[in-house]
């Protein structure tokens, strides 16, 4: 049995984190190499938690002592199912909550985006002990939600629709891999409440064109059946938008850039090999227009096993 | 057959991502006005009552040259030849003033509160710099444009646009100096973007707006010289080149407009407001009166605490109202402090805020014009705007109805701060920090709400100018009041007070309307 079980984790738990937190935050699912088997579907849960202290005005690092810290906690029901072992379809759908720790400004919460990935394994080279595999991807997300995008930065995402594509490429030798992916995300304009707004210029309208986005992610560690350890860097530029003002609030179409590294662990229990625990964290060490956000995150998943010939629950009958 | 789903999934990609990036352009609401074509000239408004300007005539504008001299027949050929090549942006130019100039100086106007309308960031000591009008473009830049600074900024240039289009159509009507698409046939087929009146061309009334309004708002926003006169000329190019006046119909005009300019710019050195600011000692003393009434004086809600948004605007001298009327305005206390009443109230505030519905928060978001936007005069001058661009009004019957729009408007800011603080009672969220708020909490006290008195003043007199659209008026006054409380901003009592004392407030601009002549 060589599947190895998907779990998603964010990139859309990135756009969730809304505004401050960084797109792609974290491993595992549509920036990763590994791909369900056929009619198998692994599902889980993920917890993340957020926050920031600090964050960039445009290119100005400060703090807000009527925000103190931001934090953001998002459960997220995830999911990867293989059409076959070379085409998966993933999806992933958090409920946020914010808050700020000072001030006077309310935390919002609600159910987020829904995102739906194609995952198709393209070419797949065996060098003997190595193998080298491409990936092609689509994604879309949207807000399932009528939430506001207008609230940042406590509002729990940006409120936008958008579609994604994405070309990955991963090398295994031994059980060490890297992988390496690249996306542009084309983002739909947003409405918001109010039928005014000032970015560089005052726009009599409610909706708000979104600026495109181009985000990178590196990995690299160890992947074996029962373990997967990864150290993660991930970039994300938005090509276009504007930075915020002195001293003004954040708005949903702002240039928000961010680096992140982090890491990730991914269990599964050889006496039950249908579990997988996973958890991991990462950190923003540059960005603009973004809070520089320590995030961590665990979960479970389970895979099911829809294949006729096993039983109707192949991690029981593997006991 | 693996390479071409490869290639297919691509392309499919690809080409999604082309197609839906072309469409993404956002245009305004008004980005697309027709050209203006007034039901009436009013050819008489040069006899309309005028705000500060004394007399329609106060400025001797000469009168024109013959239209058959040689120096006239020149600048007829000078729009012609402009005429003769005009790029798709001078077209572009020509239909964006086309669509009136009070329109697009009062939409620039909002685009220059929104720019401004930023608290300074905090010294290192926790003191807060103030803006200094002596060194506008040091940090923090001059000026803060908040709600009462905003609302005589629009009051100011909305009554000298009035006074100085008055003054205008006295001469227009005077000398009679026919347009050049009146004149000349050539420039009358090609005048083919702006609507043709028999309204006299001489002087310009453009000339007039931009010359009047630049002038004012270099005062008003420092900063803005380069921007403010580059418009300015943009309006007299664009003018000049769709047919609707000659070179010396925009002198003329312009001239005017910045003679009548000096006239409002030397009321507003002397209007108090160079004393709304105040010193610490003065903030301590509206805390201590406070304390000797026995109430718990506002405090600001910000860290550090930042000095109160400008405590002495209350005595900034009214365009239209005397100063015994203003104190009869000032309404009664607040409930106080100590009293069921305020606990019942600040109860019911923490009722709204504990779950805010996704209405509430945009009912909330939707009034909000908070840091960073337009203010609250300036979303009731947009909603005016867009709900005068189908009247068909004259450019002086536009200028006139901003005019008691913001008069009205700044009279609202004047009672509203002096009531605030006289009283100066705290914010919900100061009586109980389990209160929090769905958009940011202004830094001056409670009673009376401003965006209930602004909607009240603003309400009242739009209904006086479109009475079809009362009811109208009165629902949003209602929602942007009530969109306080829901907030989580103000009480019960701070809201129906300010919409009460904006009401009266806006009669005094009814009575001016149903006396100046132009009804």
């Amino acid at each position: 049995m060589k599947h190895f079980k998907r779990h998603m984790l964010l990139m859309k738990l990135a756009l969730v984190l809304g505004f401050f937190a960084p797109l792609a935050a974290s491993a595992q699912t549509d920036v990763d190499a590994i791909m369900m088997d056929k009619n198998n579907f692994c599902v889980g849960g993920i917890y993340s938690h957020s926050g920031w202290k600090n964050y960039w005005e445009g290119t100005l690092k400060r703090n807000n002592e009527n925000l103190g810290t931001v934090t953001t906690q998002a459960i997220s029901v995830n999911g990867n199912y293989g059409i076959n072992k070379h085409l998966n379809v993933l999806f992933g759908l958090p409920y946020i909550s914010t808050k700020a720790s000072a001030g006077t400004l309310h935390g919002m919460k609600g159910v987020q985006d829904l995102s739906l990935w194609v995952k198709w394994q393209g070419i797949q080279k065996d060098f003997g002990k190595s193998t080298l595999s491409l990936f092609v991807l689509g994604g879309v997300s949207t807000p399932m939600s009528n939430y506001t995008p207008d609230f940042q930065p406590l509002s729990i995402g940006l409120g936008s629709t958008n579609l994604s594509a994405r070309i990955m490429a991963d090398y295994w030798v031994n059980n060490f891999f890297v992988t390496g992916s690249a996306t542009y995300t084309y983002r739909d304009n947003i409405n918001i409440d109010r039928t005014s707004y000032y970015t560089t210029e005052l726009h009599n309208t409610n909706e708000v064109e979104m600026p495109n986005v181009a985000s990178f992610n590196l990995r690299t560690g160890w992947r074996s059946h029962y373990l997967i350890a990864e150290a993660v860097a991930t970039n994300m530029t938005t090509l276009g938008g504007f930075d915020i003002r002195r001293n003004d609030m954040p708005f949903p179409s702002n240039k928000m850039n961010a680096t992140t590294v982090g890491a990730n662990l991914k269990y599964t229990p050889r006496a039950m090999s249908g579990l997988s625990i996973i958890g991991g964290g990462n950190y923003t060490v540059a960005g603009r227009n973004m809070g520089q956000s320590t995030t961590i995150y665990g979960g479970l998943f389970y895979v099911l096993d829809f294949n006729k010939k096993h039983a109707t629950n192949s991690a029981a009958t593997k006991k | 057959m693996r390479k071409t789903l490869y290639t297919l999934l691509i392309v499919l990609t690809g080409s999604l991502i082309i197609y839906t990036s072309c469409k993404k352009t956002v245009e305004g609401r008004t980005d697309n006005v027709p050209a203006l074509n007034p039901a009436s000239v009013d050819l008489d408004a040069g006899t309309w009552k005028t705000v500060l300007l004394s007399r329609p005539d106060s400025f001797l504008v000469a009168a024109p040259a013959l239209i058959n001299v040689p120096g006239y027949i020149g600048e007829l050929n000078e729009i012609k030849g402009l005429q003769h090549n005009l790029s798709d942006q001078q077209i572009s130019d020509i239909k964006y003033w086309a669509a009136g100039s009070v329109l697009r100086w009062n939409e620039t106007m909002r685009e220059l509160v929104a720019k401004h309308n930023l608290p300074p960031y905090q010294n290192e000591d926790g003191t807060y710099p103030i803006p200094s009008s002596a060194n506008p473009f040091a940090y923090p830049e001059f000026p803060f444009s908040n709600p009462p600074y905003a609302a005589r900024a629009y009051a100011y240039i909305s009554a000298a646009q009035y006074d100085a289009l008055v003054a205008c159509w006295h001469y227009k009507k005077l000398y009679n100096r026919a347009a050049p698409y009146k004149v000349d046939s050539t420039i009358n087929a090609n005048a083919i973007y702006i609507n043709k009146t028999d309204l006299p061309s001489y002087p310009s009334d453009a000339a007039v707006l931009a010359g009047v309004t630049a002038d004012l708002m270099k005062l008003f926003f420092p900063t803005e010289i380069g921007a403010v006169e580059a418009k300015a000329a943009n309006a007299k190019e664009s003018t000049i080149a769709s047919g609707a006046c000659t070179r010396s119909d925009w002198a003329a005009g312009e001239a005017l407009g910045r003679q009548i300019a000096s006239v409002f710019a030397a009321r507003g050195r002397t209007d108090n407001t160079g004393k709304a600011v105040g010193t610490q000692t003065q903030w301590d003393s509206l805390a201590t009166a406070a304390i000797g009434k026995g109430e718990i004086p506002w405090i600001s809600l910000e860290t550090p605490k930042r000095n109160p948004m400008l405590p002495f605007f209350g005595n900034v001298k009214s365009l239209l109202i005397d100063s015994t009327s203003m104190a009869s305005l000032l309404p009664g206390p607040p409930p106080s402090t100590n009293s069921d009443q305020m606990k019942k109230e600040t109860e019911e505030v923490l009722s709204y805020v504990k779950n805010p519905s996704r209405d509430d928060i945009e009912l909330v978001h939707f009034w909000a014009d908070g840091a960073g936007t337009y203010t609250p005069p300036g979303h009731w001058n947009a909603i005016a705007s867009e709900d005068f661009i189908v009247q068909n009004f004259s450019e002086v019957r536009w200028a006139r109805n901003m005019s008691l729009l913001n008069i009205a408007m700044m009279d609202a800011a004047i009672i509203c701060w002096k009531t605030k603080y006289f009283y100066f009672n705290p914010r919900p969220s100061q009586m109980n920090p389990e209160i929090k708020t769905t958009t940011g909490v202004p830094n001056f006290p409670s009673y009376i709400s401003g965006h209930s008195t602004f909607s009240g003043a603003a309400a009242t007199i739009l209904s006086h100018i479109l009475p079809a659209r009362a009811d109208a008026y009165n629902k949003m006054a209602d929602d942007a009041s009530k969109s306080r409380l829901v907030g989580g901003l103000h009480y019960r009592s701070d809201i129906e007070v300010g919409m009460d004392v904006g009401k009266k407030t806006g009669n005094y601009a009814v009575q001016r309307a149903q006396t100046d002549g132009a009804e």
